[in-house]
């Protein structure tokens, strides 16, 4: 059903950290992972599944990092790619980041989380809240009989621990959208639409039952039955597992039991025409070994509205060399290793 | 403090180093040095030497150190299986903890050991584990029934732990329930016949009442868990599909692409006319488009998929083009994949917007992915005759750039859009000519090459650009050299007087100085062609050229059934079926969506016959083209677009005659026929067949009566099934069943105007098959037939045509000729057309003849829902030539005897076991003998087909 094994590699392929979990694919099967993405970037083929006789690679990269998944069967492909996911997540969470250093660091703690996460290939308890209640940095903190399982791993809301007090009971909610745009050489706008998350930071005692009342305009267009005659509303919304699916899915109530703490509670779409928020024209003039590129920016945004730390990038040829800047605000730097140049600008206008 | 000290000790001695402090007094200083062997085993040291030494350190309390060295003990306890056998007393203890965290861990450890004399140990534990108070512990336990099943299937059967684990599916804990859930169908997956998952709409609704409580990844196994189960009619998908919906605002696009595939799959049972139809194809897009913003690897499986489902239901994304657009940043296997939706949902409507969108990335800056945009602008042209012209004008200013790449791929396409609309665009070929110099790719030299020769009437100076070309004739790859041939055999046809020189040059250099066998051939046939007939040589190089089809590589129809099933696997990114590239491919079940069967229709009504579901009775099986091509019509085929090379198609299926030695090889017990869903009649359409079925062989019981005085011998004959539908053959459809009666066969053929123009000149032809099937007589179709007229003919069949093995047997490969064009059809034949009257054997030359054919070639087979006595099927059988030769009675079973015998004189043997009582319950056993066991699998069908009609 899904991954036999998970490897951590470093960038030149060597494995760091890996864990058996079905013992049908031989664990020296990923000496030829490296070989293989090597070849396949090589030959312009490259892609997130690579094969080699029977043994099937999934793969992602974080950081200098590569988890790696095999496999010989016909696995769930999107299963195995979001648990890997989920794994960098909770690495992330316990060590601040996850490198080849943080591994080292803490591999007694990687074996452990390694099986508590995915038993047989069966993703388990991947939350790192709940598994920080029995999985603990400080190995020897451990005594008998302390720790138990937190009954939270097998409760229906495996996300929130009971018994959870605070004096002063406060929820913050931040609504955070970006724009994505795309625009083509001409300048006219082929794409644009507005990708939006709602976070939640709750301290909350007990096991508290919200709910999230949005407008009716969002509501009607949720219900997917305006026929999409006004294309503005909210197109897709995606939900945190606290929040009860199929109760909004029958009355459009955003009901649920908010884990501890931070998270996404949801996040939506919204296609719509939106006017770039900075407008950037550029001239590019060619002379005999030397380019003249002219940037400029205009907001199209409210006079009274600024936008601060605003970093502009400047594609630039791989071999360009000895670049100069004239800034009239902010200041451009030369990133080589991106082939880019990024004007800052702290506060815009 | 940080482990990173434990990988450092690199002395010499350091074993002994670690076996001192292994066995020291001190609890920290075992624990230091358990670490120590960690790491050294993490960074790929040998380190078994100590297993004895680790294993004593496993009676702890801590529970690190136990994590520690459970975690050592599943590394090397298979290099030294002896020595497991010490840990296994601290393995049942450690099962019976009261900490619930140890009996989990102890549990879950002793599944991962792969030794068999541990596994014996691990049963006793394991049952108590399986009903352990702690949840925790249970559904670690249910995980580790599968693991055992793996090591040892027998023994997990024996204890009855897969009763166990059924139970566990009502269990009142959704994380238990989930685990079970992917335990069994973990199990399943190697047992693909059990019955272990037992879905039924009990179960089913238990699994979706866990599927509202369970973590993310419990509801992806229960989700997949679903997918495989068969609603009985729409309203039971409807009711599921409607509480799948939700799922697909989840977070986890993982959750969200195993609800997609539930809904695509349940989708095929449901009435295109129902509101909630609609509904269910308007709540898809959203989230398939949203997926795109996922992490790429995830978005690069959607994509995939999105690929699948916009060739299966493409209204669902059609308005979506836009969120296809490639983004600067995207990796390039994500900008590959988006590009080839993008074509798929060109249409009239959004043509400028894609053309313009594809003319950029042509600009782009990666190469790959530049060849990549303009292939697509031809194949916009070919997709969108509207868009043709603006296409062209593209590619032309593409050309402009003299960018060498992206004027080669453009001569690829325009090959293409000449092939598409002929007599057009003809008018650019001489911009393409100034650009001849530079192209250095085999593919764009070919294509030219092939303008060229194609266009030579029309280009002045052709003689010198294909003379040009010749000079480094065996520097060429051979797509080159061949076309090259071709182009200058067409150039001589059309200007015999300055080209003989030429043409002489050419053949001489293909025949005498190549080595390649495909050259030298085609070399010779052009060479006898031009020397004996030079008319004939012209009508066949120079013949007019069937059309490219517009859609190009679609995936084939029952095949994309088949991926729509494995939506978000493995098998939908590689766009292949499981089989093809799992180990024991046999093992897998092909799986097919379900037919339509609608709650509130009567299944005899007509519209019961599923209209969007592939034909149930006479699949189309086809061939790849090629080979069709190849065989059927001895053309040239031009620039390789439309096929393989001639010489190779024909080379892959070797003839054989069934009769003759060799026979074994030729078997394998993996082909798809068996336990394929394309043959034996689905579920659904057996149900009504036996509610018929007692009125039906009563009747079916007077008619033998009188045929077998009469001697009138009438097969059974199937209801016609299309076989060709009309937008694959320009408007004809032809649809048709086989029938035998007194001894002849025929094939009966409905052929269908659907086109606006009258059609003319029917002829037809069979490919080479399995028992030498071919028309008796030419097809006669004595009026032109007019739009929307439809003409029924019986065309008789003989069976001395010649013979090649075919796969599966009973395929027949079908051209089919009129006055517009050329079609193929496949269509499998029932085996009982082929079974003759004097099939009758004498008893104790059956007896004989039985304990002859050696066992193995003897098959079981099982035909369920047949609710007739002895009698009844043994004279619905002789009506289709199976002759009863004994009957007997053993242990209150009626056993019949029986013989058959084909048109090529293959006897059949059958025994037939039929328990009187109920014969509805239980199903009736068949066992065949015959020395050519591979025609088994088909007498079995036509048993079936004749039994229960």
């Amino acid at each position: 059903m899904s991954a036999s094994a998970v490897f951590i590699l470093d960038v030149k392929g060597k494995p760091l950290i890996s864990r058996n979990y079905k013992g049908d694919v031989a664990m020296s099967e990923i000496e030829h992972f490296m070989p293989l993405l090597m070849q396949r970037e090589e030959e312009g083929a490259l892609a997130p599944l690579l094969s080699r006789g029977r043994v099937h690679f999934l793969w992602i990269k974080h950081s200098n990092l590569y988890l790696v998944a095999t496999t010989l069967k016909n696995a769930n492909a999107s299963l195995v790619y979001a648990f890997l996911y989920k794994t960098v997540e909770v690495f992330s969470e316990y060590f601040k980041e996850l490198e080849e250093e943080s591994i080292r660091d803490n591999f007694v703690i990687i074996y452990e989380l390694l099986d508590e996460l995915m038993d047989f290939g069966f993703p388990q308890t991947t939350d790192s809240k709940i598994l920080q209640e029995y999985i603990t940095q400080q190995g020897n903190k451990l005594e008998t009989g302390k720790s138990r399982v937190p009954p939270t791993v097998t409760n229906a809301v495996s996300w929130r621990s009971e018994g959870i007090k605070y004096k002063k009971n406060e929820v913050f909610i931040d609504v955070i959208e970006s724009v994505n745009l795309l625009v083509n050489a001409n300048g006219s706008v082929l794409l644009s639409e507005i990708v939006g998350t709602i976070k939640l930071k709750v301290f909350l005692s007990g096991m508290p039952e919200l709910r999230l009342g949005l407008n009716d305009r969002v509501l009607f267009e949720l219900t997917g039955l305006s026929g999409g005659k006004n294309k503005s509303e909210l197109e897709d919304v995606k939900f945190h597992q606290c929040v009860r699916l199929s109760r909004f899915d029958n009355d459009r109530t955003i009901s649920f039991i908010p884990p501890d703490g931070d998270f996404e509670l949801m996040s939506y779409r919204l296609s719509t025409q939106v006017k770039p928020l900075i407008w950037i024209e550029s001239v590019i003039e060619k002379f005999h070994s030397r380019v003249e590129i002219m940037v400029k920016a205009k907001g199209q945004f409210k006079k009274q509205s600024v936008a601060n730390g605003v970093e502009i990038s400047v594609p630039v040829p791989s071999d360009a060399d000895s670049p100069r800047f004239k800034t009239s605000v902010g200041s451009a730097k030369y990133m080589p290793e991106k082939n880019v140049v990024i004007w800052n600008i702290k506060s815009f206008p | 403090m940080t482990d990173s000290k434990y990988f450092t000790t690199t002395k010499k001695g350091e074993i002994f180093e670690l076996k001192a402090e292994l066995n020291s007094d001190k609890k920290e200083k075992k624990k230091e040095a358990v670490k120590k062997v960690i790491a050294s085993m993490t960074v790929g040291k040998d380190v078994s030497a100590l297993f004895p030494d680790v294993v004593n350190c496993m009676q702890t309390d801590n529970l690190e150190l136990k994590k520690l060295v459970y975690l050592y003990l599943m590394n090397y306890a298979k290099s030294q299986p002896d020595m497991a056998i010490m840990a296994v007393n601290t393995f049942v203890k450690d099962c019976e903890d009261p900490n619930p965290l140890i009996r989990a861990l102890a549990v879950r450890t002793m599944g991962c050991i792969r030794v068999d004399k541990i596994t014996e140990y691990l049963c006793e534990p394991l049952r108590k584990c399986l009903k352990d108070e702690d949840p925790y512990v249970r559904k670690t336990a249910a995980v580790c029934v599968a693991k055992l099943h793996d090591i040892n299937a027998q023994l997990v059967e024996d204890q009855g732990f897969l009763d166990t684990l059924k139970d566990l599916i009502s269990d009142s804990n959704p994380m238990v329930v989930a685990n079970a859930v992917a335990a069994l169908s973990e199990i399943a997956e190697s047992h693909p016949s059990s019955n272990l998952l037992d879905l039924n709409p009990q179960s089913i609704n238990k699994l979706l009442t866990a599927l509202n409580e369970c973590t993310e990844w419990g509801q992806i196994f229960i989700l997949d868990c679903l997918a495989n189960y068969t609603p009985k009619d729409d309203r039971e998908a409807q009711s599921i599909c409607e509480r799948v919906t939700p799922r697909l605002s989840h977070a986890n696009s993982a959750v969200v692409l195993s609800a997609v595939k539930v809904l695509m799959k349940f989708m095929e049972m449901l009435s295109k006319d129902l509101d909630y139809y609609g509904t269910l194809l308007k709540k898809l897009a959203p989230p398939l488009v949203t997926l795109l913003s996922a992490e790429p690897e995830l978005q690069y499986v959607a994509l995939r998929n999105i690929n699948l489902i916009v060739q299966k239901r493409p209204e669902i994304l059609k308005h979506e083009m836009k969120v296809f657009f490639v983004k600067y940043n995207d990796p390039i296997y994500v900008k590959l994949e988006k590009l080839d939706i993008m074509i798929r949902l060109a249409s009239q409507a959004n043509i400028a917007q894609v053309l313009a969108e594809l003319k950029e990335y042509a600009t782009e800056v990666d190469v790959d992915f530049v060849r990549k945009a303009v292939r697509a602008i031809g194949r916009c042209a070919i997709k969108v005759e509207q868009s043709a012209e603006r296409c062209v004008s593209t590619l032309l200013d593409l050309i402009q750039t003299k960018v060498n790449y992206v004027v080669q791929e453009a001569i690829v396409v325009i090959k293409d859009i000449f092939r598409k609309y002929p007599n057009k665009y003809e008018s650019v070929i001489a911009t393409l000519c100034e650009n001849l110099d530079s192209l250095d790719e085999p593919e764009a030299r070919a294509a030219m090459i092939w303008i060229v020769g194609e266009y030579a009437e029309r280009i002045d100076n052709a003689d010198e650009l294909l003379e040009s070309f010749l000079e480094g004739f065996h520097d060429e790859s051979t797509q080159v050299q061949l076309q090259l041939l071709t182009a200058i055999v067409k150039l001589f046809l059309k200007k015999p007087t300055e080209t003989q020189e030429l043409v002489q040059q050419v053949l001489s250099l293909a025949t005498q100085d190549s080595d390649n066998p495909d050259l030298r051939d085609r070399g010779y046939i052009y060479w006898r062609l031009l020397s004996t007939d030079p008319v004939a040589a012209k009508e066949v190089v120079l013949a007019e050229k069937p059309l490219i089809s517009e859609e190009t590589d679609l995936i084939e129809p029952t095949l994309l059934d088949e991926l729509i099933c494995y939506i978000g696997t493995l098998a939908s990114v590689y766009h292949k079926p499981p089989s093809a590239f799992v180990e024991g491919g046999r093992g897998v079940v092909h799986k097919s969506l379900p037919p339509r069967t609608a709650s509130n229709e009567s299944a005899e009504s007509p519209e019961a016959a599923p209209t969007g579901a592939p034909p149930v009775e006479q699949p189309d099986v086809i061939p790849p083209q090629g080979d069709l091509l190849g065989d059927l019509l001895n053309l040239d085929l031009g620039p390789p677009v439309s096929g393989p090379p001639l010489a190779a198609s024909s080379a892959q299926m070797g003839a054989v005659d069934l009769l003759g030695g060799g026979l074994d090889s030729l078997v394998r017990p993996g082909s798809p026929c068996i336990g394929g869903t394309n043959f034996t009649s689905p579920p659904a359409a057996a149900v009504p067949a036996s509610l018929g079925a007692p009125i039906g062989s009563g009747l079916s019981d007077l008619f033998d009566l009188t045929s077998g005085v009469g001697n009138l011998s009438g097969s059974y004959v199937a209801p016609k099934a299309v076989w060709l539908p009309a937008m694959k053959a320009k408007g004809l459809e032809i649809s048709g069943t086989f029938t035998r009666q007194v001894g002849s066969i025929s094939m009966d053929l409905q052929l269908t105007n659907k086109a606006l123009q009258v059609m003319t000149d029917f002829a037809i032809q069979f490919n080479r098959n399995s028992f030498g099937l071919a028309p008796a007589a030419p097809l006669q179709v004595h009026a032109p037939l007019s739009p929307n007229q439809s003409v029924e003919i019986s065309l008789p069949l003989n069976t001395v045509g010649s013979v090649m093995k075919m796969e599966p047997l009973n395929n027949l490969q079908v051209a089919v000729k009129n006055n517009i064009d050329v079609f193929y059809f496949s269509t499998l034949y029932p085996l009982h057309i082929l079974f003759v009257e004097d099939g009758k054997m004498d008893r104790q030359m059956f007896l004989a003849t039985w304990k002859d054919i050696p066992n193995e070639n003897e098959a079981q087979f099982q035909i369920r829902d047949c609710p007739l006595s002895a009698e009844a099927v043994s004279s619905k059988l002789q009506g289709s030539n199976v002759f009863t030769i004994a009957k007997r009675n053993v242990e209150g079973q009626d056993m019949l005897y029986q013989s058959l015998k084909l048109t090529n004189g293959i006897w059949v043997l059958a025994e037939l076991r039929i328990q009187p009582g109920n014969p509805s319950l239980t199903p009736l056993q068949l066992s065949l003998k015959c020395r050519a066991p591979e025609v088994s699998q088909h007498v079995y069908q036509a048993y079936e087909t004749i039994l229960k009609n």
